[in-house]
């Protein structure tokens, strides 16, 4: 008898059984590359290269090349950081908020986002790395190391400091979180790959499996430390993106000193994160497809976490504009009247189209269920998102206390040649993660088959 | 007979099957060395008796580690080893270093922890394990009997107990 729930729809579709779940996975990692995987790995490691080329240029000629100028001291980099940064955020959401709250349509989608989180991160990192002109010399001057400077230490008052323990702790964590959620599913491809005969398959991937059984007690120890992992994850998630934004809180330009800007800057960084995890899955369930494991109620889910964090980033705007007007400090008001209707009142009026206006559209059931309507709009998401960086560091630093030093900030070619870099990283190391590593937890997936499909 | 060598091993293909056969076969008396599943099992550790894990005591002692580790570190560095006056502030004074102390904390609390589990559990990449079916990470139940274990009962008993309770097929390994 086929048993579903009246109020819920089933989340795995197409009558799937624990065994279609093993193989409908693990098929494309044993598989030949497709054409289209070629392709699209190709066009990755071409905007890898010429990201690559950008900066290694910029590390000849020093960061001077960039387009940054007295007055505008910020700009591209830390624009870059912050959205990478905030895109990696969903899928910590996804797979430590969402296992708290029991939330089991996170179980298809959280093992992409959390790489995609991985690979974000990095990206991220790599833009304060290039920020302090000699990479090779960063761990000395970002970490506690005892140095020839007479042990003069890192400064533990600055925020930027934290933020670099902040992000590799992020990073450290959700690896781990990620890697161990990954063992029990290595050990599926490991056991196939010896009915099928391939050794060396067998062998690579009882290495990354750590010689996984699935004995009970195992299970028992291993839920218990998911479980954990996901309670330290979900402050640490919530911490991170607090501690970026008091790079800018914790300062006293007008645009950035305000308390509202932890709070509003974890829900757009879920806001765009789940945005990116859209984008990525919309493709990964067509090319691999998962259409019965990612399913449109999957999507329209998404969709919704959207309305909502993209409805509290847009009170957050409105909160702002209003807080400088109401609080009668003539500079505040001023860095808000100039993000209106000053120069850069287009990448003001594009930020709240594309983040407030746009995703209201998801009220309507017919587009949330959309698959290229969803894909359209979480581009978009993530163009709004990128303009909401670029407002609040560039607006607020290009017109500044001195009128006679008011300029404006052009990118130059090694700004956007290293972005493209991030891109390239991004793209690669989620293309290499699809073809070689299952896409979907298995493992915790063929738990819900059950309920979902044939009851005993 | 040597120990820890030759198994009746039962398949099942069902969880709700499997923990009423766990049940049955541990009422009978007999021992059952382990059960491999490809996926957690809700409630099987209380069928098979297992004590809860200690894990989150070993998670709470390196995240303290963390805590502790993270103030001395900087009080040390900036109250001790190199005052500097920044904003005209104490040299050590704790708002500042509470995001550091947090996040290792959760840092030392995490690989801490997981490292543990590594440990408790024998996982190695190099090390292959002891497979009883390989269908135990496809789709299968798989519950292993260690004959020395039960000494007083046949292998053909053992044989008849685990059909009896619900296996839908029912082997012999033997290990070198």
């Amino acid at each position: 008898m086929a048993v579903t729930s009246v109020i819920r729809e089933p989340l795995v579709t197409g009558g799937k059984t624990i065994k279609d779940v093993s193989h409908d996975i693990s098929r494309q990692v044993e598989g030949k590359p497709t054409k289209l995987w070629w392709m699209a790995m190709a066009i990755s490691l071409a905007l890898l290269g010429l990201g690559a080329y950008a900066c290694a240029m910029l590390l000849w000629h020093g960061i001077g090349v960039w387009g940054l100028n007295k007055t505008v001291g910020w700009a591209w980099d830390i624009t870059n950081f912050v959205w990478w940064v905030g895109i990696g955020h969903a899928g910590t959401l996804i797979s430590a908020i969402l296992l708290l709250f029991r939330q089991r349509w996170r179980m298809s989608i959280n093992r992409a986002a959390e790489a995609m989180t991985i690979f974000a991160v990095i990206c991220a990192a790599s833009f304060p790395g290039f920020h302090m002109g000699r990479l090779w010399l960063g761990f000395y001057w970002a970490l506690p190391l005892p140095n020839t400077f007479g042990s003069l230490w890192v400064n533990f008052n600055s925020p930027l400091l934290w933020d670099v323990f902040a992000i590799s702790t992020y990073f450290t964590v959700s690896l781990v979180f990620w890697y161990m959620g990954l063992i029990p599913d290595f050990a599926v491809i490991r056991d196939r790959a010896v009915v099928q005969g391939n050794k060396i398959r067998a062998n690579v991937y009882n290495a990354l499996s750590f010689g996984w059984q699935g004995g009970a007690k195992t299970w028992m120890r291993y839920e218990s430390v998911a479980l954990i992992l996901a309670g330290l994850s979900t402050p640490l998630v919530l911490s991170v993106h607090t501690i970026v934004s008091m790079d800018f809180a914790t300062s006293v330009i007008p645009g950035w000193h305000t308390t509202i800007f932890p709070p509003y800057f974890v829900a757009g960084a879920i806001f765009s994160g789940f945005a990116m995890v859209l984008t990525l899955l919309i493709v990964t369930r067509k090319v691999f497809k998962l259409e019965d494991y990612i399913t449109i109620y999957h999507i329209e889910l998404m969709n919704i976490v959207i309305i909502i964090t993209g409805s509290i980033v847009g009170i957050a705007y409105i909160t702002e504009l209003f807080i400088s007007w109401y609080s009668r400090v003539p500079y505040e008001g001023y860095a808000f009247y100039n993000r209106v209707v000053g120069p850069y009142a287009w990448a003001y009026w594009a930020m709240m189209t594309c983040n407030v206006i746009s995703p209201q559209l998801f009220w309507i059931k017919k587009i949330r269920t959309s698959i290229v309507a969803t894909f359209v709009l979480s581009i978009i998401v993530n163009i709004g998102m990128w303009f909401e960086r670029f407002v609040i560091i560039v607006t607020s630093l290009h017109r500044d206390y001195i009128p006679s030093s008011w300029t404006m900030f052009y990118p130059t070619w090694y700004d956007v040649g290293q972005y493209v870099f991030t891109f390239g990283i991004f793209f690669t190391a989620f293309f290499l993660f699809a073809k070689f590593f299952p896409v979907i937890n298995m493992a915790e997936v063929k738990s819900i088959i059950k309920s979902t499909s044939e009851k005993k | 007979m040597d120990a820890d060598k030759h198994f009746v091993v039962g398949i099942f293909n069902d969880e709700d099957v499997l923990l009423d056969g766990i049940r049955k076969v541990r009422s009978s008396g007999v021992k059952i060395q382990e059960v491999y599943s490809p996926f957690p099992v809700h409630g099987i550790d209380e069928a098979l008796g297992y004590k809860k894990s200690r894990l989150p005591i070993a998670a709470f002692m390196f995240g303290m580690t963390g805590t502790s580790l993270a103030l001395l570190m900087q009080i040390w560095m900036l109250g001790y080893d190199w005052p500097m006056i920044i904003g005209g502030k104490n040299f050590a004074s704790l708002p500042p270093f509470i995001p550091v102390t947090f996040e290792l904390t959760v840092l030392l609390s995490a690989l801490g922890m997981v490292g543990t589990f590594m440990i408790v559990s024998d996982m190695k990449p190099y090390k292959w394990p002891r497979q009883f079916d390989i269908r135990s990470t496809d789709d299968m139940h798989v519950m292993a009997i260690d004959l020395a274990a039960n000494g007083g009962k046949s292998k053909d008993e053992l044989k008849r107990l685990l059909s009896d309770s619900g296996a839908v097929e029912v082997n012999e390994k033997s290990f070198e």
